[in-house]
């Protein structure tokens, strides 16, 4: 749980690489928390910035575990895991995802398989797990990075955009779900985060980084809001956006 | 059972667990025999600051709600009384002051069940010169996790009673309570008020080797706001239970504590800020006399003065507030300075801050006055930087040997406490006999690692 000035002490990141996943952790860890359980698919790739973390306090115990994003049954076992790692869980931040930008998907499905297997079905299962195990513990925070992608759905990454629009929409109503249990979700929505996942791609306007975003997304879990955008001005943006005419929508260059 | 959100006074951490207010012991055991999966607490009134009183996920004993939170007996030939465990001091004191007794140590709010004086082992303004709660508990009757009650006296069984003292609840539930009362002739308390220029005149006026031995009530308030040479400034007050010759009104036991005024419950957060707290400590300050002055004051203003507000816990707003008490020993008054003026030099106003000279520890294991210097003091919960502060603060204490009292704990983690209290695993070792399937369990025993989740 946690404690009176609100440090959380047992902290878990799926998608232990994600540059937004971690920028959140790096916030989130402070002097009280007692561990960090970093999910990877890649325990390797994740493994220096465990060390980063864990040579900054004397008193946390890190712990790597892999996870396959994208096997949705196999999402319950792996929150047992954490659970046997690190006891209660405060706070779990949800990052792992996969963009697929660029991708023929006339050509190859399988890549559009896979976006909506990790970004959608294993998210939710691993949603449901998560929830399930923070109700009996009668507290519990957690923080889906979803993206402003999912508030109206480009034809450049129709797979992205609607397998975040589809994640979004289902935590959401998860948290709905879980109220007066102790449990809540946070849904972050970034725009264009300049990281790995976007690496090579062009910049567009109100692009942000990593740190930006996990700014906003931990201000979000101390007020415990609902859903944060990063930048701020997209939430007025995408306002407009979403209630364009198909047709005006269509003619837009984005 | 319903589903209920709790927290301490602090009104931070706020948890949900099922709770229930027993009508009888039966419903006690047969809560203990229903071994829920996340374990049993008993809470009383609610004021432990952080999350001793409180169980995420499991079941919480309302022990002050229910119709056994009721039941006073005094003999008044031998001043023994006994109580329910959900009994509070103010029942007790609205019974037996008229009667010429006084609760033995009260702490600074009478709203205190029987059953968490004992889980806390709280400690008053007399603990230089009387001990603290556990020490006038003559006997008392405990619900194991078993369902089996056993009757604890010091003498007949003294590791498990001493290990209940200050046990925070863990060893199992207190159901009733026999403690020796003080005799008083008068509701009265003689008190002398003397404001104390700085810090080192305070240490000095509360030494041993002061005249602080002759007084059974003696507490300072401190001044954390001010800064430079009028660091660490207060007041100090001292005194005892007026006698009859002291006291000449007719009436000298009538007693009539009332809660005057509520604190408003949508208090912004920011309404004790550093601008509004220092104003207070100012006129905290000038308002006692310059010169030691001694008069009469009633017992609700000497001991209780915060209850005279009901819910002042409310005034931090929804953020809720933190406090702070540790102790060090007494050659330790140099940390004493050094975590003063961390927290004045951080910027964290403090309303209140309080400063005991400590008597000799009890044999309680987790019992937390020992003797030396115990400050307490009270900030925000929301002020950015805190969890590093108070880290480093928490360093300063238990490099200097000293300690937290988990009653108000709410930030410290398992090493802490561990190096805080030495004899940890010694009554971590009394407490899986008495309690084997680990039953009693809360979030701070979670967050100290006294229990499994």
């Amino acid at each position: 749980m946690k404690n009176g000035v609100g440090v959380s002490q047992n902290i878990v990141l799926f998608g232990g690489t994600s540059d937004i996943g971690q920028a959140i952790v790096e916030r989130l860890v402070v002097p009280g928390t007692a561990s960090l359980v970093l999910a990877s698919r890649n325990i390797e790739a994740a493994v220096p910035f465990g060390e980063r973390v864990a040579d900054r306090f004397d008193d946390l115990d890190v712990h790597h575990i892999s996870f396959n994003a994208a096997d949705a049954a196999a999402m319950s076992h792996v929150v047992d895991e954490v659970v046997r790692e690190s006891g209660d869980i405060d706070i779990a931040v949800v990052a792992q995802g996969v963009l697929a930008e660029g991708v023929d998907h006339f050509a190859n499905q399988e890549t559009m398989i896979e976006v909506a297997n990790v970004n959608f079905t294993a998210t939710m299962a691993l949603l449901y797990s998560l929830a399930n195990v923070m109700r009996r513990q009668g507290y519990g925070k957690i923080v889906l990075l979803s993206s402003v992608a999912g508030e109206r759905v480009r034809k450049q990454n129709p797979a992205y955009g609607a397998s975040k629009a589809g994640i979004d929409g289902f935590a959401l109503a998860l948290d709905h779900d879980l109220e007066g249990t102790g449990v809540s979700i946070l849904v972050v929505r970034p725009g264009f985060v300049q990281t790995k996942m976007t690496a090579g791609m062009e910049k567009v306007p109100f692009s942000t980084t990593a740190g930006k975003v996990a700014d906003v997304a931990v201000k979000g879990i101390a007020s415990d809001k609902k859903v944060v955008w990063a930048p701020g001005l997209l939430q007025w943006m995408f306002l407009i956006l979403k209630n364009l005419p198909l047709t005006v929508w269509r003619k837009l260059p984005i | 059972m319903t589903s209920q959100r709790l927290s301490g006074w602090g009104r931070t951490a706020w948890t949900y667990a099922e709770t229930t207010a027993p009508n009888s012991v039966e419903e006690i055991r047969a809560s203990a025999a229903a071994l829920p999966q996340r374990g049993v607490i008993a809470r009383g009134l609610g004021r432990s600051y952080g999350a001793a009183a409180q169980n995420a996920g499991g079941v919480v004993l309302m022990m002050a709600d229910g119709a056994l939170a009721q039941g006073i007996a005094l003999d008044e030939g031998t001043g023994l009384l006994t109580a329910s465990a959900g009994v509070s001091l103010d029942d007790i004191l609205k019974y037996s002051v008229p009667r010429g007794f006084f609760v033995p140590v009260t702490p600074g709010t009478r709203f205190v069940t029987v059953g968490g004086a004992i889980g806390s082992d709280i400690h008053g303004k007399n603990h230089h010169f009387d001990g603290s709660f556990g020490q006038h508990v003559v006997s008392m009757d405990l619900m194991l996790s078993s369902g089996e009650i056993i009757t604890l006296t010091p003498e007949s069984d003294p590791s498990r009673f001493w290990a209940t003292i200050g046990g925070m609840g863990l060893t199992g539930v207190v159901l009733t309570a026999t403690i020796k009362m003080l005799r008083i002739e008068s509701s009265k308390v003689v008190v002398e008020t003397e404001r104390l220029k700085d810090f080192d005149a305070v240490c000095a006026a509360m030494s041993s080797d002061g005249d602080d031995a002759s007084y059974r009530y003696s507490v300072a308030w401190v001044d954390l706001v001010a800064t430079g040479s009028s660091l660490g400034r207060g007041v100090l007050t001292r005194g005892d239970h007026a006698s009859r010759s002291q006291d000449t009104s007719p009436q000298p036991l009538d007693y009539d504590p009332k809660v005057r005024l509520s604190a408003p419950g949508w208090a912004p957060n920011g309404l004790l800020n550093k601008l509004s707290i220092k104003a207070f400590n100012e006129a905290w300050y000038r308002k006692a006399p310059s010169k030691r002055h001694v008069g009469l004051e009633s017992i609700p203003a000497f001991f209780h003065p915060l209850d005279g507000v009901r819910k002042w816990n409310h005034l931090y707003g929804k953020q809720g507030f933190i406090q702070y008490q540790f102790i060090v020993p007494l050659s330790e008054t140099e940390t004493l300075r050094k975590v003063i003026e961390t927290f004045a030099g951080a910027g964290v106003a403090s309303f209140l801050a309080v400063l005991k000279r400590m008597g000799a520890q009890n044999p309680a294991p987790m019992s937390f006055p020992t003797e030396g210097w115990t400050l307490t003091l009270d900030m925000a919960a929301g002020i950015s930087g805190l969890p590093e502060l108070l880290a480093k603060i928490d360093g300063m204490v238990l490099d200097a040997g000293g300690r937290h009292y988990l009653a108000k704990d709410s930030h410290v983690g398992p090493h802490a406490v561990r190096r805080g209290y030495p004899r940890l695993d010694e009554w971590m070792q009394i407490r899986d006999q008495m309690d084997p399937q680990g039953l009693w369990r809360s979030d701070l025993a979670r967050r100290l690692k006294l229990v499994e989740s």
